[in-house]
């Protein structure tokens, strides 16, 4: 990859999956085959200084693959850890579950909360393992601060706050357990992410006792990499978007667009399976009735009757199992691009304030042809934000791929089940259907 | 599709060794035909004719002969079906398909000149012949015969029969129904069986048709996938093949419901079979309540004429009447008068006495002779259903291991996305 200089605006320098391929990443999961994480290239030209945040970025051993790195995100991060930890591509120390959802009463309102469990071997951690219970608007409140702390990185999408549907029960097992599964992969997703999962507040999130009181706080005990480097940017208009960049943006458009008919069709078959089903239970006990005025034919017409039952149970299940396994996920991946949406504009914002900033240096022809620092720290900011999202969206690609592929494979399962056990029923009463009756 | 795989049942009765085929016969129902003509108003009409074929099976070899050969039309059927039922009372005859498309679910047509109709209606009429041509009684039939070979003036032969003028009035074994005193219980009990069998098949053809509707709408929308599928390929790099491939699974599953709806009509059809049998069953119960409830007034009527008869003969009054009123009022009538009554009252209970003897041994050889023909339409029944239901449990069968083989495909590719 080449490296480009400071003040081309229009094409950073910008990494792909292939430079890391030599050092596997520690943290990445068993499902990701690419490396995800963001990873700079050289930028040697840049005189920036190498704390902007408050933690050391420097090196201990200057030279590695990744060369040194702009020290101006929370990558550069990565790239301690990938000097520090096993080299070994499948070693996780983190794991997060959520379980157990239980119902509280109070006097002003119901909620449900949920188990949260944390085993790792982490040193940010001060134990190995955790287990705190928490509500919907504490994942809430996790996400936004992981928006506003990370705003470079995609952050996974929350199951929906409210339920549009009529009548939906919030408290019935159905809801619950689709909403667990969707906290469950929430937190996963984070874990697994090579930066989002070192967040402070994702931290304090899995461990803390009292979480109320350190929401209370407004700001972190450490203050994050990302948050002392403010993304206020003030409405500044990006020219054009680069083409990777378009790209990624079209893709999103398509592909949101595309799961939205998916999502539709889905909702139309469990419909018309819904109302296939009204019908079979109606169907079913008519061949008993008929059972009742016969004598020979009893057997038989009683023995049909409870095949089609079967079949009915075997419907039922298939409807409840796309209903809560399959719709939701899609759901999800259209609420996650729409959030990686709005990450692509901000990056747009970002670019468009370096780009109107230059210009105005440009303009001022009396000055010191010197690039000015707050110029600099844009042109920095912008190169950060396309590589962790690059990165990013490497990552996302991937694990978009195993998410659709497991999810598209249970669907075809679930219908494979339910033709198997509408076809065991039917081949069972054939032996009954055949067999000479002794006239009674 | 040969059309005599569909009743495979009556094929194995199809002997008939009767005074007018000296060898086994083949009946077959092979063409339909639109025709234009004109009708009873000379108005110009259209309709189906079919093509009936009778073939005489060689005993030594099995090798058939084309015998016979003509045009029908649907309203011959119905004719000859009419002289049946006032010919034989006793027999459950039975019944032709239904002449409008009932029962139908919403991609089946309700039009009687549709070629799917005109099929199943095909195969229904062969259906009809096959099951006269193979009953013991009904096969010896001249008319039958002439159906079967005499094309023109067929028609005027049933007329001359004057079977319409021997049909008993709706009207007259209503009211039979109503003040028959002793019915033969088994008779009653069989009506009943048949109200409640065509009850009970109407339910059922009503909500198979509903059920069927649903089941293809599931169908057709997975034919969706195959479009969006494609489409949503197209953005994809490693994704796409396998989403390509796995579309077109889905629309091979939407199309599979058509053919799957189709063979489950013939089930339909060999239930209204039955539902139609339902009413030739409730026919026979009515002849027997009317001819009993014609006994019964008959015997009454015979018992009061002897009441009549004894009160003139003895001069005692018993009962009140006019008669003796009047002759009360107006005077006895003359030793010579009343001898004249008597005599003609005595005349009167011999020959209903007769009638009587008659109308009961009629009775009696009905009962005997309808019974041994429901005997047989119970067995025949039994049999019939049992073979349709396990017919059914198969295309059941076919289209759930379709229906694995579908999915199983598709989430091969999926597998490779």
């Amino acid at each position: 990859m080449s490296a480009g200089g400071v003040g081309t605006p229009k094409s950073l320098p910008s990494s792909g999956p292939k430079s890391l391929q030599d050092m596997p990443h520690p943290l990445a999961g068993p499902s990701s085959e690419d490396i995800a994480g963001g990873e700079l290239t050289p930028s040697p030209d840049l005189q920036l200084p190498r704390s902007i945040a408050d933690k050391d970025l420097s090196l201990p051993n200057g030279g590695t693959p990744a060369g040194t790195s702009s020290p101006a995100s929370s990558s550069s991060l990565l790239n301690r850890l990938q000097l520090d930890d096993d080299l070994d591509g499948e070693t996780r120390d983190l794991f997060v579950t959520v379980e157990d959802p239980k119902k509280h009463v109070c006097t002003m309102e119901t909620y449900i909360t949920y188990r949260v469990t944390t085993k790792t071997s982490r040193i940010e951690f001060d134990l190995p393992e955790y287990s705190i219970r928490r509500r919907y608007q504490d994942f809430d409140w996790l996400r936004n601060k992981l928006e506003e702390s990370q705003p470079t990185h995609l952050i996974p999408p929350l199951p929906e706050k409210f339920v549009v549907k009529g009548v939906v029960d919030r408290f019935s097992e159905e809801f619950v357990e689709t909403r667990r599964k969707a906290l469950d992969k929430f937190l996963k997703r984070i874990a697994d992410h090579p930066v989002l999962s070192f967040n402070e507040h994702f931290n304090v999130f899995l461990t803390a006792k009292d979480l109320n009181a350190y929401k209370k706080q407004g700001m972190a005990l450490l203050s994050k990499v990302g948050e002392s480097v403010k993304y206020v940017t003030g409405g500044y208009k990006l020219r054009s978007r680069p083409l990777e960049f378009a790209a990624m943006g079209e893709y999103l458009d398509t592909f949101a667009l595309k799961l939205g008919t998916i999502d539709r069709i889905a909702q139309r078959i469990i419909k018309e399976e819904v109302e296939y089903l009204v019908e079979l239970r109606e169907y079913g006990p008519v061949y008993s009735t008929w059972g009742g005025l016969e004598m020979e034919l009893e057997e038989p017409l009683e023995g049909v009757s409870a095949c089609i039952g079967n079949c009915c149970t075997a419907l039922e299940d298939l409807t409840d199992d796309m209903t809560e396994d399959f719709l939701p996920v899609l759901r999800e991946y259209i609420l996650y691009s729409e959030s990686m949406k709005n990450v692509l504009k901000k990056r747009d914002q970002v670019q468009g304030e370096y780009e109107a900033k230059l210009e105005a240096i440009a303009l001022k022809k009396e000055e010191r042809p010197k690039v000015p620092a707050e110029v600099e720290k844009c042109q920095d900011r912008v190169e950060c934000f396309n590589a962790d999202l690059k990165a990013d969206m490497e990552r996302w690609q991937n694990n978009k791929r195993q998410d659709f592929r497991q999810l598209l494979m249970g669907m075809a399962d679930k219908n494979i089940q339910y033709y198997e056990k509408c076809l065991t029923a039917w081949e069972s009463i054939i032996p009954l259907l055949q067999e000479k009756q002794e006239t009674k | 599709m040969s059309s005599c795989l569909k009743y495979v049942s009556c094929r194995q009765h199809m002997t008939t060794e009767g005074n007018f085929w000296s060898k086994k016969i083949e009946i077959s129902v092979s063409e339909a035909e639109k025709r234009t003509g004109r009708n009873a108003m000379n108005m110009q009409e259209t309709y189906t004719a079919y093509l009936i074929e009778t073939r005489s099976v060689e005993p030594s070899d099995g090798q058939s002969v084309l015998t016979d050969s003509l045009w029908r039309r649907y309203s011959e059927f119905e004719l000859l079906r009419n002289y049946l039922l006032v010919f034989y009372p006793h027999i459950v005859v039975p019944p032709l398909p239904e002449k409008r498309a009932e029962f139908v679910w919403h991609k089946l047509s309700a039009d009687n000149m549709d070629p799917d109709f005109v099929e199943r209606r095909r195969i229904g009429l062969e259906n009809f012949l096959l099951r006269v041509a193979s009953h013991s009684v009904l096969s010896e039939d001249k008319i039958f015969y002439l159906f079967l070979t005499q094309e023109n003036n067929w028609k005027e032969t049933v007329n001359e029969t004057g079977f319409q003028l021997k049909a008993d009035s709706r009207l007259k074994a209503l009211n039979a129904t109503f003040r028959v005193k002793n019915p033969d219980k088994r008779f009653t009990e069989l009506k009943h069986y048949g109200d409640e069998l065509q009850s009970v098949i109407s339910h059922l053809l009503r909500v198979r048709a509903r059920v069927a509707d649903r089941l293809y709408g599931v169908y057709k929308v997975h034919g969706n996938y195959g479009r969006v599928f494609s489409e949503w390929s197209a953005i994809e790099k490693e994704m796409g093949d396998g989403l390509q491939s796995a579309g077109h699974h889905m629309d091979v599953y939407a199309a599979s419901i058509d053919d799957i709806l189709e063979e489950e009509e013939h089930y339909a059809d060999q239930l209204k079979e039955y539902l139609f049998y339902a009413e030739a069953l409730r026919a026979v119960c009515r002849k027997h309540e009317l001819m009993q409830y014609d006994l019964e007034m008959a015997a009454q009527d015979l018992a009061s004429k002897k009441q009549q008869c004894e009160e003139l003969a003895t001069g005692t009054v018993r009962t009140f009447s006019l008669k003796g009123m009047t002759s009360k009022l107006f005077g006895q009538e003359t030793p010579e008068q009343r001898e004249a009554r008597i005599k003609v009252l005595e005349e009167q209970i011999s020959e209903g006495e007769e009638q009587l003897k008659c109308k009961n041994l009629e009775g009696r050889e009905f009962v005997k002779a309808a019974w041994a023909d429901i005997e047989r339409f119970k067995e025949q029944k039994n049999h019939d259903l049992k073979e349709a239901l396990i017919s059914y449990a198969v295309m059941q069968i076919s289209m759930c291991k379709k229906g694995i083989q579908v999915w199983t495909n598709a989430k091969e590719c999926f597998s490779k996305m």
